[in-house]
């Protein structure tokens, strides 16, 4: 043989093992959330919630008269008029790529040669865009609270708001959820985005519309019906159980039904966005476990 | 404990239709550097990349340190450091951040940690940068952090997928000190290169691939002498250009000389039979010559020779 092969050294005796699999995933996470928080997207994103505060700040103090005559009319609005932009876009902006970005980026090569599980990358990430988002629904909700305060002079937040809050979560879960899935269809960011984009402003509305209208039943199957929960809890009597309320409009007393609208449960609006979640996150691991880096 | 090894046994990858990698059967193990030849679109990328599990084989298989890639790919890559295809490192990180993440991926005691990142920064040169931000740093100096990436938890087994690409000549240069010194630990090197010198000065031993299909493997002395059939070779560097005709004459004329190749007139190139006799023979003719021989190299065409002929056979 051509090498000088002398006497290796002996290894130390215990080799390194990497840690568990969960353990590396919040490991990934704190370091794609560092990179989340230094980036142009993270400002953007500020810079789109502020917009969205403002905006709604300004139409709150315009119409006050019938926007804020109440705790339960301020928050609904407020709330209800808003977290669903901040969910939809954080969601865009932090996760719309977060898959396919690993392969148009080639950051997921570097990754690669680590001893990690592909769905390890995958969580870590979920859960890096899922903090970056929270960051902006806090800030939504410092608006919020900040115009609550000015209008109910630090009066008391209706318990409304706190089921609120949590449905807003539970959806931002499964929104996130479909954007990574989407994301790991493809291996160029731009369609992730476009997809998620186009997806959530208006194609879910418009197969919600569809199905309403031509199969003329319960849009249960559409992500954004459940969200409709996060404004509906601030309405009168709430619904809480796992059926929707259902209202038909005749065009004369007794006469042909000519539309339905169907109102989620608040337990139905949660079961869909978790079943949303835990379905999403099923297929895109199971996408990514079998996608390879060429 | 077993020395390192990677082996793959019939690694098929089809992509579509075409055959990329066929029936690969290699087995490459103990603390030694393997060099892994072929032309553009050979195969070469497709089986470290097999190798490192980033894709999946049509068929066959392949283990790292006797632990199967496919089936227990945290297990297989444990021990190795792998670098394929200059990677991209997430931008805004800096290297000792990059480099930190690495170390918590891969478990990397915290005591040792700082040590370690501070040794393969030193390593690759890149001390003065640990701190900026990867996504500002040139080509050469984020390759030179994928090296670092690849050696922070000091493997038994390294997979380098043409390490040295965009570096400085000074980076080519420190690439090729790291892997000789890695050698002289419990290591195994394998590593793509189309830089047949580079080839030369590390490894030990070259597998050469052409179309998808292992054409040899074997040490690289086996292979010169195998394919040079006799023949050596040596770059003859003179002080003073020497004339065309009648110097090529001279040289022609020396004792087992077969042909004569002028590089440039103060550089030629001797083809020689007689094996090391014979070279001895050659080089003390040539000396009495006169004519301004100021030195006298093993020509490093000879592994490049062997590439060529093999390669081109396959037209
Ligand atoms: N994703 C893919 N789809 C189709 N063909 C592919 C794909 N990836 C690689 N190939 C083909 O497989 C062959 C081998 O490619 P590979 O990258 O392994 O070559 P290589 O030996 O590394 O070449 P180079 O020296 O240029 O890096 C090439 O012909 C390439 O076109
Ligand atoms: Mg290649």
């Amino acid at each position: 043989m051509a090498a000088a092969t002398t006497d290796p050294p002996a290894l130390p005796a215990t080799r390194l093992r990497p840690p568990a699999s969960l353990e590396q995933a919040t490991h990934l996470a704190r370091y794609q959330l560092r990179e989340y928080l230094r980036s142009l997207r993270f400002l953007v994103m500020v810079g789109i919630v502020l917009a969205i505060g403002a905006i709604l700040t300004t139409l709150v103090a315009h119409f006050r008269g019938s926007l804020a005559t109440s705790p339960i009319a301020f928050y609904g609005s407020f709330w209800g008029g808003g977290a669903n932009g901040v969910i939809v876009l954080s969601a865009v902006i932090f996760g719309g790529d977060a898959i396919a970005g690993e392969f148009q980026n080639k950051t997921g090569y570097f990754l690669m040669g680590l001893p990690l599980r592909r769905s390890t990358v995958y969580v870590g990430k979920f859960v890096a865009a899922f903090l970056a988002a929270t960051a902006m629904m806090l800030l939504f909700l410092a608006i919020l609270v900040g115009n609550g305060a000015y209008y109910f002079h630090g009066g008391l937040f209706p318990w409304q708001l706190g089921v609120a809050i949590v449905l807003a979560f539970a959806y931002l879960g499964a929104v996130l959820g479909a954007t990574f899935l989407f994301s790991s269809l493809f291996k160029t960011s731009v369609y992730g985005f476009v997809l998620t984009l186009v997806m959530f402003l208006i194609g879910f509305t418009i197969l919600q519309d569809l199905i309403v209208g031509l199969v003329k039943i319960q849009p249960w199957m559409i992500i954004s019906y459940a969200s409709s929960t996060i404004g509906s809890v601030f309405s009168p009597p709430v619904n809480w159980g796992l059926a929707a309320t259902v209202t038909q409009e005749r065009a004369f007393m007794g006469g042909p039904v000519v539309g339905t609208t169907y109102v989620p449960g608040i337990a139905e609006g949660l079961v869909i966005m978790l079943v949303y979640l835990v379905v999403t996150a099923i297929a895109g691991l199971w996408l990514f476990e079998r996608e390879e880096f060429t | 404990m077993a020395p390192p090894s990677i082996e793959t046994q019939g690694l098929t990858k089809r992509f579509g239709r075409f055959t990329a990698l066929q029936d690969l059967s290699l087995k490459i193990e103990g603390t030694k550097c393997v060099g892994f030849l072929g032309p553009n679109g050979a195969g070469k990328t497709t089986t470290l990349k097999l190798l490192a599990d980033m894709i999946f084989p049509t068929r066959g298989a392949c283990w790292i340190n006797g632990i199967s890639v496919q089936e227990h790919r945290r297990g297989a890559l444990t021990d190795a450091g792998v670098l394929i295809e200059s990677p991209e490192i997430y931008p805004s990180l800096t290297p000792n951040e990059a480099l930190e993440m690495v170390a918590d991926l891969r478990g990397v005691p915290p005591a040792d940690r700082r040590d370690r990142i501070r040794t393969v920064l030193g390593e690759v040169k890149m001390d003065d940068w640990a701190n900026q931000k990867v996504g500002r740093f040139s080509k050469g100096m984020k390759q030179r952090i994928n090296i670092a990436a690849a050696l922070v938890h000091d493997p038994d087994v390294l997979i380098l997928d043409e390490p040295s690409t965009g570096l400085d000549p000074r980076g080519m240069a420190e690439v090729r000190a790291i892997v000789r010194d890695l050698k002289k630990s419990r290591r195994l090197i394998f590593m793509s290169s189309h830089i047949l010198s580079e080839v030369v000065d590390v490894c030990d031993e070259v597998a050469l691939i052409d179309k998808g299909k292992l054409l040899f493997h074997d040490t690289l002395d086996n292979v010169t002498r195998r394919f040079a059939e006799g023949h050596g070779s040596v770059d003859v560097t003179l002080a003073r250009p020497l004339d065309g005709g009648d110097g090529r004459a001279k040289l022609a004329a020396l004792p087992g000389v077969s042909d004569v190749t002028d590089l440039d007139p103060k550089r030629w190139r001797l083809k020689f039979t007689g094996g090391v006799d014979g070279q001895e023979r050659l080089l003390e003719a040539l000396v009495a010559l006169r004519i301004g021989v100021v030195s006298v190299a093993e020509s490093e065409s000879a592994l490049e020779e062997v590439y060529l002929s093999q390669i081109s056979r396959g037209d």
